[in-house]
């Protein structure tokens, strides 16, 4: 940053979510010193209740729109907000509360709440984007510090963000992380999910739980054939494909399939 | 042991160690200056990772493969190679996954360039004929013509290579079919064919024929050079697949429109996994990484794949957006296009495409079904499933 320039004002904002995400920029603790050299971090309540008002330069938008209040919320955001990216599996394909979307959502809160009349909530969980125009989408359950870094340092730099859209796949072989799918007969959903993780789970020999949501060109249905004949049922299919990134459209596409097959024989 | 009558001047001299004398050469290539690569045991599969000793290698293991499967099962006979080709080729050392080509920096207002370090000179122990044919396609490919990659050349002009016969075949190897295996021919410093207790020893090269100068061993008679031979056809005798390669190109050419290619686009999960194993592909990318600060950038080279979208930007959008049209985009490259480009077929019948495809897609049965397609089969084709 150049002497006499200003620095960017940077927010953070908190949606329905579990604070996971914005905590990652906690958690990049040796880069926190570089950051606020070369940013101005304006409001972000879970390190400061100091506040600076808006507009801000950069947004960092953490959780979904579940509220009718978070609707109006996340406009006034976006007003205030030249860059906005929403950050997580929450705010970019609603999280696990979009489970709600596949159900009643008073059926939830009848259970739930001793005084349901006193909720107000949407009966379908929106990811961000569906809400107002995003600029940029961080996926992770949750994000990896290394693409918040990295967001970070392309959006001070002026250059598009290295964040690329292809598998999991890609990550455990070029770690030299060996197959378990192949190797062990390992349920995984690394062939249908987002990079992101540095394959962690399949580095530890657990299949991909699919916390970055779908790749680019996702073919859950394949994936799902797959899957059958490692054992799992129509059930099991459907629940591992609606969990962090439940409602992202080819997870969506893959559980509703098996949920619609169920009990129909194969083929 | 009676000795042997060969004319050394005739033929290549053939040799005999005895099985833990393997140990010595491996000694002998560390005093030499190399890292020696050799086949581990890791992740419940075959790997090529460091070794120091003859221990370090997997001793009495057998691999079985199937289309999407690869387990392991002891072998009693004890034997060091016993499995066919694992998960990795030996790509991943003469051409990293991940490698940084160059650094810079700033320092008082100027930018300094910092070269990468010189890669270590590698022995590679263990190296197969299917293995041997596609190192020398990437020589083709990262060699030949007006961009010549010098890391590749630095690394690929320094390695050492240890061949070893297959003496057993897979469920999914092919090399058969595509005239590259199981019989080692050139391109070796040494190439071994395990017997018994010993293993039978080609001399390649001077560089071999100067280290195996430093290593107990005893000529070999013509009954032993009889058995190695014996037991390398046998592999050729047992491969698990096979692929008819009359005319590829022209196939492929013929193919082009083909719905075939939407059929498979429904199996394939376009997740790259064939294009990473396979010991001849060669997508890259390169990323430019500058950290937060500005005060450095690295250029740095990765892995691709053409089933990737992203990799088919062109002028702003993906040009192939489909799965079918990545995967056609593959075959047809590997089995047609190839040929023009580098005067050579890009598959070399390893079959690590087949089994570690999660799903299980097997390019001989896609090859044989557009055969079966386009009335060019040469025995009567099964379309597969």
């Amino acid at each position: 940053m150049a002497k006499g320039t200003r620095k960017p004002k940077l927010a953070v904002w908190k949606f329905t979510s579990c604070d996971g995400c914005q905590l990652t920029l906690l958690d990049l603790e040796e880069h926190l010193l570089a950051i606020a050299d070369r940013v101005d971090i304006a409001y972000f309540l879970e390190a400061s209740r100091a506040t600076v008002r808006g507009p801000y330069d950069i947004s960092l938008v953490e959780g979904s729109i579940s509220t009718p209040h978070e609707e109006e919320l996340i406009r006034k955001v976006r007003k205030q907000s030249r860059f906005l990216v929403a950050i997580g599996a929450c705010a970019t394909a609603g999280g696990i509360q979009a489970l709600r979307n596949f159900a009643h959502v008073r059926d939830f809160i009848q259970l739930v709440y001793a005084h349901p009349e006193y909720i107000r909530t949407l009966a379908q969980v929106r990811p961000i984007a569906d809400v107002v125009p995003v600029d940029f989408e961080l996926r992770g359950c949750p994000i990896s510090r290394e693409q918040l870094l990295e967001l970070l340092s392309a959006y001070l730099h002026g250059r598009r963000p290295r964040i690329p859209r292809h598998s999991v796949c890609m990550e455990c072989k070029r770690r030299g992380t060996v197959c378990i799918m192949v190797a062990r007969g390992v349920p995984c959903l690394g062939p249908v999910t987002q990079a992101g993780c540095n394959a962690l789970c399949p580095s530890y020999a657990r299949g991909c739980f699919g916390c970055f949501g779908p790749m680019d060109s996702a073919n859950p249905l394949s994936l799902g054939r797959r899957l059958e004949d490692l054992g799992l049922s129509r059930e099991d299919i459907v629940r591992v494909y609606r969990t962090f990134n439940a409602y992202a459209s080819a997870f969506r596409e893959g559980s509703e399939t098996y949920e619609q097959v169920r009990g129909h024989t194969r083929h | 042991m009676p000795s042997s009558t060969a004319n050394p001047k005739a033929s290549p001299p053939q040799i005999i160690i005895k099985k833990t004398t393997l140990d010595d050469l491996i000694q002998a290539l560390q005093r030499e200056g190399y890292q020696v690569i050799g086949p581990v045991l890791e992740q419940e599969a075959i790997v090529y990772r460091p070794v120091t000793q003859l221990k370090d290698l997997a001793l009495g293991w057998i691999d079985v493969q199937e289309a999407g499967s690869y387990r392991l099962e002891r072998d009693e006979a004890q034997r060091f190679f016993a499995f066919t080709v694992g998960p990795q080729s030996w790509k991943a050392y003469l051409f990293p996954p991940r490698e940084e080509i160059w650094k810079a920096r700033r320092e008082n207002g100027r930018i300094l360039m910092e070269e990468p370090e010189t890669p270590p000179r590698l022995a590679f122990l263990g190296v197969r004929a299917c293995e041997l044919a596609a190192i020398h396609v990437q020589d083709r490919i990262f060699l030949q013509g007006p961009y010549v990659q010098p890391r590749y050349a630095r690394r690929r002009e320094a390695v050492f290579i240890i061949a070893v016969q297959c003496t057993r075949a897979g469920n999914t190897c092919f090399c058969v079919s595509m005239g590259t295996g199981p019989h080692v021919r050139e391109g070796y410093d040494l190439a071994l064919t395990e017997l018994e207790d010993t293993f039978l020893v080609h001399i390649g090269s001077e560089k071999g024929a100067a280290l195996m100068a430093e290593i107990p061993h005893r000529e070999a008679t013509q009954e032993e050079v009889a058995e190695a031979t014996r037991r390398v056809d046998a592999a050729a005798a047992s491969m698990g697949r096979t692929m008819d390669t009359t005319e590829l190109p022209e196939l492929m050419r013929q193919s082009l429109e083909s719905p075939h290619w939407e059929e498979v686009g429904k199996r394939c999960l376009a997740c790259a996994n064939c294009t990473l194993v396979c010991p001849t592909c060669f997508c890259f990318t390169l990323e430019d990484v500058t950290d937060l600060t500005g005060q450095e950038a690295v250029r740095v080279r990765l892995w691709d794949s053409c089933f990737n979208q992203e990799f088919t930007y062109t002028a702003g959008r993906p040009i192939r957006v489909s799965i079918a049209s990545r995967y056609r985009q593959w075959l047809t490259h590997k089995l047609g296009w190839w040929v023009e480009q580098f005067g050579v077929l890009g598959c070399v019948g390893c079959g690590r495409c087949i089994t570690w495809c999660p799903v299980g897609i097997d390019l001989t049965a896609e090859v044989q079904t557009l055969r079966h397609m386009y009335g060019r089969a040469s025995s009567p084709a099964t379309v597969s499933r």
